[in-house]
């Protein structure tokens, strides 16, 4: 059996995407100084407030409900991170066990255990036209679902606002130096806090993407660790936007080697291929530590009051 | 010393009456049978011998190895979330050891298997370690990395190297008698590595509270500059340690758990102990002693909830949620205390 590369690439892009949207979020959190664990969490709320949204009112409440639930796991980590003074990490962790067992929970209690035969529309792959017939990247890039190129809108507005807007340098300013913010008028807790918001509703949409524009149900536990992922992906891209691209795009071919495997029928071992863009997030955060391509402030906690 | 000890047990007190309150209204939200759902978990936990010795134990077990290895990182101020992939090295390593010593009479062969697991979670932990020492690495990225590559190296071995001869299940054989853990009551499930982990959190505390090694892993917690300057410390050394002890701790988890319950090795050997150990560790606020209280409470948890699922259809995912509102309740107190000793 051959492989088809363009239909390779398609697959890569389409598992990159919500991968990538979460990673933006990330990387906005980030910049602003916070490590969000509690992504994970964002993403499997956005995941089951997609599935109740979008059987109530079609695929529209489906992103809807997805953003308000991404933001509201990630407002709890806000609070208990900016205003109880409390170590990120472990509030993260806090807030994705939460969102976890909250959404297996309540899943059960609305839809019975029978659950997975609940269905919900997707959005269908929509071609652009004359760019879908490029060779190659066409049908890789441009005949996918909406939400991909919602993705290319935020990773196109991202790159121009982190370093050309007063928005943009009060965020990466929080992240290097907070004290020098602050004493620039900026309030470090506030650009937190906003940062905060916007990954969660990132990382809502990113699980809305999950259901709505690939699996179609949701189960329980189904972010399945992405939005850990997208925390590498946000290393493994240095922080910058254009590196985040690059980052997905190598995270989501990787995930779809094991199929190009299975179907040539090779005994290659495609754990490695899924372990190996973890190796490389490291072996890149050793080599580009010392260089500072991370935000100075990175997880360390603002000793300035609210 | 004395009231310290009694705000850990009112700590403890104060967030487990709050949660039972939030699970209540939780299950009455979701519209489950409250009453048969709670006595479940009661039962599933305690209700019996069998409860006790072949569900709680056994999983306090593992929690308590996880929850004082996080516990003492926690303490010198090394956010290790790599627990679990800890863990897992260390059931691999006390696995592939198992297997080939497993001739060997049991009072050498186990404790290969277990030395080899300790040594195996040290190694894991030590790579984050030597990326944050040498390269400045936040080691709560490289553990969380760390944990995916060990999913992955658990899934590929079950299914390569180390899998059963017939090559139809994603596992290994399982481990001769020889290197199995000893039961401590027979009929019963739960095995030596309880007494094991006991004895370390003894150990663990002795050290922490008794020994030099122990002060400067404090005061390296209590900050690195300030250890450098005030004792002559070396936060270097003294972290290095604590990533090598910590992964050490989780790895004989592992290794306890694979040589003391699965006899084999396989993928989801691990439900996530090493990220429950987080919510073990702080609400025993990372005192040793009080470790062993809150993993056998988390144990207690497990099993009921397991049980819960089985007798009163309650997703056991419930206790996740229990455990996040421990670790939020606990931080929210300790937010309180702070306060109320600056005013």
């Amino acid at each position: 059996m051959s492989i088809d590369a363009a239909e390779f690439m398609q697959a890569s892009v389409r598992t990159a995407t919500p991968l990538a949207l979460a990673a933006y979020g990330e990387l906005v959190v980030e910049r602003a100084g916070v490590i969000n664990l509690g992504l994970e969490g964002a993403m499997i709320a956005g995941a089951f407030g997609a599935l109740v949204g979008a059987s109530a009112g079609g695929i529209g409440a489906g992103f809807a409900m997805a953003v308000v639930a991404g933001c509201a796991a990630t407002l709890l980590m806000a609070w208990v991170v900016l205003w109880l003074r409390a170590d990120a990490v472990i509030a993260g962790t806090a807030v994705t066990l939460l969102a976890l067992g909250l959404t297996g929970t309540l899943y059960r209690a609305l839809y019975g255990a029978q659950g997975a035969a609940l269905s919900v529309p997707t959005l269908a792959p929509v071609a652009v036209p004359g760019l879908h017939q490029l060779p190659w990247i066409g049908p890789a890039f441009f005949e996918q679902p909406l939400a991909t190129y919602a993705l290319y809108a935020m990773a196109c507005g991202l790159w121009w606002w982190l370093p050309r807007t007063h928005a943009g340098l009060a965020l990466r300013a929080t992240g290097e130096r907070p004290d020098a913010a602050l004493a620039a008028g900026i309030s470090p807790v506030t650009v937190r806090a906003w940062a905060l918001l916007f990954g969660g509703a990132m990382g809502g949409l990113a699980g809305g993407v999950l259901v709505l524009a690939q699996v179609g149900t949701f189960a329980e536990g189904m972010s399945a660790g992405r939005g850990f992922i997208a925390i590498a992906i946000v290393v493994l891209g240095r922080w910058s936007p254009v590196g985040v691209a690059l980052a997905a795009l190598l995270f989501g071919s990787a995930s779809q080697l094991q199929y190009v495997f299975q179907s040539l029928g090779w005994p290659v071992p495609y754990q490695l291929f899924l372990a190996l863009p973890y190796v490389l997030t490291l072996l890149v955060l050793a080599g580009t530590q010392r260089r500072a391509a991370a935000p100075a402030s990175l997880g360390a906690p603002l000793d300035t009051a609210p | 010393m004395r009231a310290r000890l009694h705000s850990r047990w009112l700590v403890m007190g104060a967030t487990i009456a709050g949660i039972f309150a939030a699970v209540i209204v939780i299950l009455l939200i979701g519209g489950y049978d409250t009453s048969r759902a709670l006595a479940a978990l009661w039962d599933g936990a305690f209700g019996s011998s069998y409860a006790v010795l072949s569900a709680t134990l056994v999983r306090a077990t593992p929690l308590l190895f996880v929850g004082l290895a996080v516990g003492l990182a926690f303490r010198a101020g090394v956010l290790n979330i790599g627990a679990e992939g800890q863990l897992l090295a260390g059931a691999t390593a006390a696995v592939a050891v198992g297997l080939a010593v497993g001739a060997l009479p049991r009072v050498l062969a186990l404790p290969l298997a277990l030395g080899a697991g300790a040594a195996a979670g040290a190694a894991w932990s030590g790579i984050a370690g030597w990326l944050k020492l040498r390269f400045g690495v936040l080691e709560v990225i490289s553990t969380l990395m760390l944990n995916f590559i060990a999913t992955y190296l658990v899934s590929w071995l079950v299914r390569g190297p180390l899998q059963e001869p017939t090559r139809v299940y994603p596992q290994t054989i399982e481990l001769s008698p020889a290197v199995q853990m000893p039961l401590l009551l027979t009929g019963h499930r739960v095995h030596l590595g309880l007494v094991l982990a006991i004895g370390l959190a003894g150990f663990t505390w002795w050290v922490l509270t008794q020994t030099a090694i122990g002060f400067r892993v404090r005061a390296v917690g209590a900050g690195a500059a300030a250890a450098r300057s005030a004792g002559g410390i070396d936060p270097a050394r003294t972290t290095a340690l604590v990533f090598l002890a910590s992964g050490a701790l989780a790895g004989l988890g592992g290794a306890s758990e694979a040589t003391g319950v699965t006899f084999a090795l396989y993928e989801g050997i691990s439900p996530g102990y090493g990220y429950s150990a987080i919510a073990v560790a702080l609400l025993a606020r990372l005192h040793p002693l009080m470790i062993i209280v809150s993993a056998l409470l988390f144990g207690a948890l497990e099993a009921g909830a397991a049980a819960m699922q089985r007798d009163a259809n309650v997703p056991s995912v419930l206790a996740a949620v229990v455990e996040a509102m421990i670790v939020l309740g606990v931080l929210a107190f300790n937010h309180a205390r702070t306060r109320g000793r600056q005013a």
